[in-house]
């Protein structure tokens, strides 16, 4: 058996049946047999399409995504990819191509240190120097991108060694002494969150990305109902609990929902389970709810008071962290008693609504409420980076988990089409919305071309602005209005490029056809691009600016014409 | 801020060192010094670092090691009873008339002399950090030609 065989024997055996990747010299062996095997291949039209793919399929199905790319700029090209996977905690295991052992550290054709360029972005990378080491590397690999808290990792292959044949069954592996990273002070911390739950007068939970990857919506309802304490979200945590009446309050942070926002900085006792505190969320970590007692719950002890100081810091993961919490409430019969908080925090959401004004130019919120009012409650949504995402995450409430993909930590443009095809590839038969901007979506236009191949669902609403929206935002309020470099004032036709892949292309412009439109995307069968013409000037609000606190929004309260901070 | 040294036991790999280089530079953590070699089990290596940092970078920088597959264990030693050496090798301008004076001073140091030549000597000393400190002030008069020293390596005391 040779090291390409061996590999594919290995992803097999582990349940893989898709990957995502693009071939080349170095992993033309690995290729070979690939071709062979039962695994279905996506050919990517460019590595990073690739590598969000399969973070778009390890988003939506939870299961490890693998991407395969030759040395060089094929490795290279996955970077961006690897750290977008690495920030939002997605699973991924890469593997690439490298020049063969000889003619490493010669400046070889297509060389490049991938292992070396990668370290600082993935939970670990191997560099495979012996075949004799490959199913040890494999195994733990394979281990340490879902243990704790997952993430990608990178495995190296050089080209002799996909090619070199082992009797692995006869060699002899170094046994697997390494540690299991996750220490857990569940125990020991328990009673402590319960004292401090018992007594808070006004409890909040925060929940984010890590409630999601421990797969904890089951416990974390059920802590709802038998708690009643009110829930906000992170970006990451959105749709985790259901986006409706009684349900999530919504996003916090910058763009975040107003009362969403309140709730965080009245709280008494701030619950946050799977959340890293990220400066979208505190803006100036030193003057965050400097009084209020933070319970952080996290798998990642490292997380623990990185960002925030913590007074109750548990390491656990989210889900075993939740069953003890449910057991100890019905244990000790305790019912807090929040009534009052309760009723303030309903009479912020009917105080301080979301608002934005129709006009006579079609607005990106306007077509987002009204796909998410049309689609199915199991639809996937997915976004690319800027102004769409924050009105996704604003004005699309999602109910499920795994149901919302969207590049968190990393920012990363072009990551929405990619991402939707992995999701709609590892979702079978549901519909996929995709919201993304005319700049996200022509960094990966090239994408297109396997949504039309595999005729994925994918429902495509490029929200064209012609122009960078939230660069343009941020230039109005911060940089006097002198919108450097983020006007396009040439572009593609949209309408003829998307049909020049084979899929069907609508255009949106005005307001009176947005619910025929959308209804006929979301029906048509197969994919669809609608490109919505809108107002450009529409602007992300509430905003928290740069360093101000949760409850220092600005926005447009009450129908008003002028912006104003909250209150 | 204060100075702690950390004991971290990694698996002797190639590679290992960068991926803890690595990770003091991205995060924004200081190295004082660092010191690697092998342990009594030769698939171990202990990388004694000394961080500039207050309780609160300590703790990331603890549990940011922790993280890595390649690291086995930390140990914060700053406060654990040990014994803790520096290396130094330092070349002195030494003529005749000088070296009779160098040799008194490095007698009361314990300092050995490695290598003389014409116009200088090499002299090798091992001590704790105040201890080299000393010695370097004291040949500095002299003419220090060239000087290399190692990082700080340290081991906890046995129980008493």
């Amino acid at each position: 058996m040779n090291g390409a065989e061996y590999i594919i024997k290995f992803l097999e055996n582990k349940g893989v049946d898709l990957v995502f990747g693009y071939p080349g010299g170095a992993v033309l062996f690995l290729y070979d047999v690939l071709g062979r095997s039962s695994i279905k291949h996506i050919l990517a039209r460019h590595e990073q399409g690739a590598i969000h793919g399969a973070d778009g399929y390890a988003r939506v199905t939870g299961k490890t995504g693998v991407c395969f790319a030759t040395s060089g700029p094929g490795a290279t090209n996955l970077v961006t990819g690897i750290a977008n996977a690495y920030l939002d905690s997605v699973p991924i295991l890469a593997i690439t191509g490298q020049v063969s052992l000889d003619s490493i550290g010669r400046d070889s054709f297509q060389e490049a240190d991938i292992t070396g360029i990668a370290m600082p972005i993935t939970k670990h990378t191997y560099l495979v120097k012996d075949i004799e080491t490959l199913p040890v590397i494999m195994e733990e690999a394979w281990n340490v991108a879902k243990q704790g808290k997952p993430g990608p990792v990178l495995i190296d292959v050089p080209k002799n060694i996909f090619a070199e044949s082992c009797n692995f069954s006869e060699a002899v592996f170094t046994p697997l002494s390494r540690k299991i990273p996750n220490k857990n002070n569940l125990a020991e911390q328990l009673s402590k969150v319960v004292k401090l739950l018992e007594k808070a007068k006004k409890p909040l939970m925060f929940v984010g990305g890590g409630v999601v990857s421990s797969g904890a919506w089951r416990e974390l309802d059920k802590f709802i109902q038998l708690s009643k304490i009110p829930v906000v979200t992170s970006l990451m945590g959105k749709g985790v609990v259901p986006e409706e009446p009684g349900g999530s309050l919504g996003m916090v942070g910058m763009h975040g929902k107003p009362a969403a926002n309140l709730a965080l900085s009245n709280c008494d006792v701030l619950l946050a389970m799977g959340v890293r505190f990220s400066d979208r969320v505190t803006g100036n970590p030193n003057n965050f709810l400097t009084k209020t007692p933070i319970i952080h719950v996290d798998i990642d002890a490292a997380e623990l008071s990185k960002n925030v100081e913590t007074v109750i810091p548990v390491v656990s993961d989210a889900k075993q962290f939740l069953e003890s919490l449910i057991k100890a409430f019905q244990e000790s019969k305790i019912d807090i008693n929040i009534n009052l908080w309760l009723e303030q925090i309903d009479k912020w959401v009917v105080q301080y609504p979301l608002e934005y004004k129709k006009g006579a130019l079609l607005k990106p919120q306007e077509i987002i409420e009204e796909v998410a009012r049309q689609s199915a409650s199991n639809s996937v949504v997915v976004t690319d980076v800027g102004q769409h995402q924050m009105f996704v995450a604003q004005y699309y409430p999602v109910k499920g988990n795994r149901k919302f993909v969207t590049s968190g930590g990393l920012g990363t443009m072009g990551f929405g089409l990619p991402a939707a095809i992995g999701a709609a590839l590892g979702r079978p038969g549901e519909n996929v919305n995709l919201f993304i901007g005319d700049g996200g979506f022509q960094m990966v236009v090239q994408e297109l071309a396997i949504m039309a191949q595999y005729n994925l669902p994918v429902k495509v609403f490029i929200i064209n602005n012609s122009c960078l929206g939230m660069v343009r935002q941020w230039q109005e309020f911060f940089y006097n209005k002198y919108y450097a470099h983020s006007i396009f004032t040439s572009g593609p036709d949209f309408i003829k490029l998307v049909e020049a892949y084979g899929i069907k292309a609508m255009r949106l412009a005005e307001s009176k056809d947005v619910e025929e439109v959308v209804n006929k995307a979301l029906t048509y069968n197969g994919p669809v691009v609608v490109e919505c013409i809108v107002d450009q000037e529409e602007n992300v609000l509430p905003l928290i600016p740069p360093g101000g606190k949760p409850d220092e929004m600005l926005g447009r309260w009450h129908g008003e014409t002028h912006i104003s901070r909250i209150g | 801020m204060v100075r702690h040294t950390l004991a971290v036991l990694v698996e002797n790999q190639p590679g290992v060192l960068s991926h803890v280089a690595g990770l003091f530079a991205r995060r924004g953590y200081n190295i004082e010094s660092l010191a690697v070699g092998e342990t009594e089990d030769n698939t171990i290596s202990r990388i004694t670092l000394v961080v500039d940092g207050d309780e609160k970078v300590i703790e990331q920088v603890t549990k940011q090691l922790n993280k890595q597959v390649e690291v086995i264990k930390v140990n914060d030693i700053t406060n654990e009873p040990s014994v803790d050496r520096h290396m130094l090798l330092i070349k002195v301008t030494a003529d005749q008339v000088a070296r009779q004076e160098i040799l008194q001073l490095m007698d009361i140091f314990r300092c050995r002399i490695v290598d003389i030549g014409r116009r200088s000597l090499i002299i090798e000393a091992t001590g704790d950090e105040g201890k080299i400190e000393a010695i370097i002030q004291s040949l500095k008069p002299f003419g220090i030609k060239e000087l290399v020293r190692t990082g700080k390596v340290a081991l906890v005391r046995g129980s008493k």
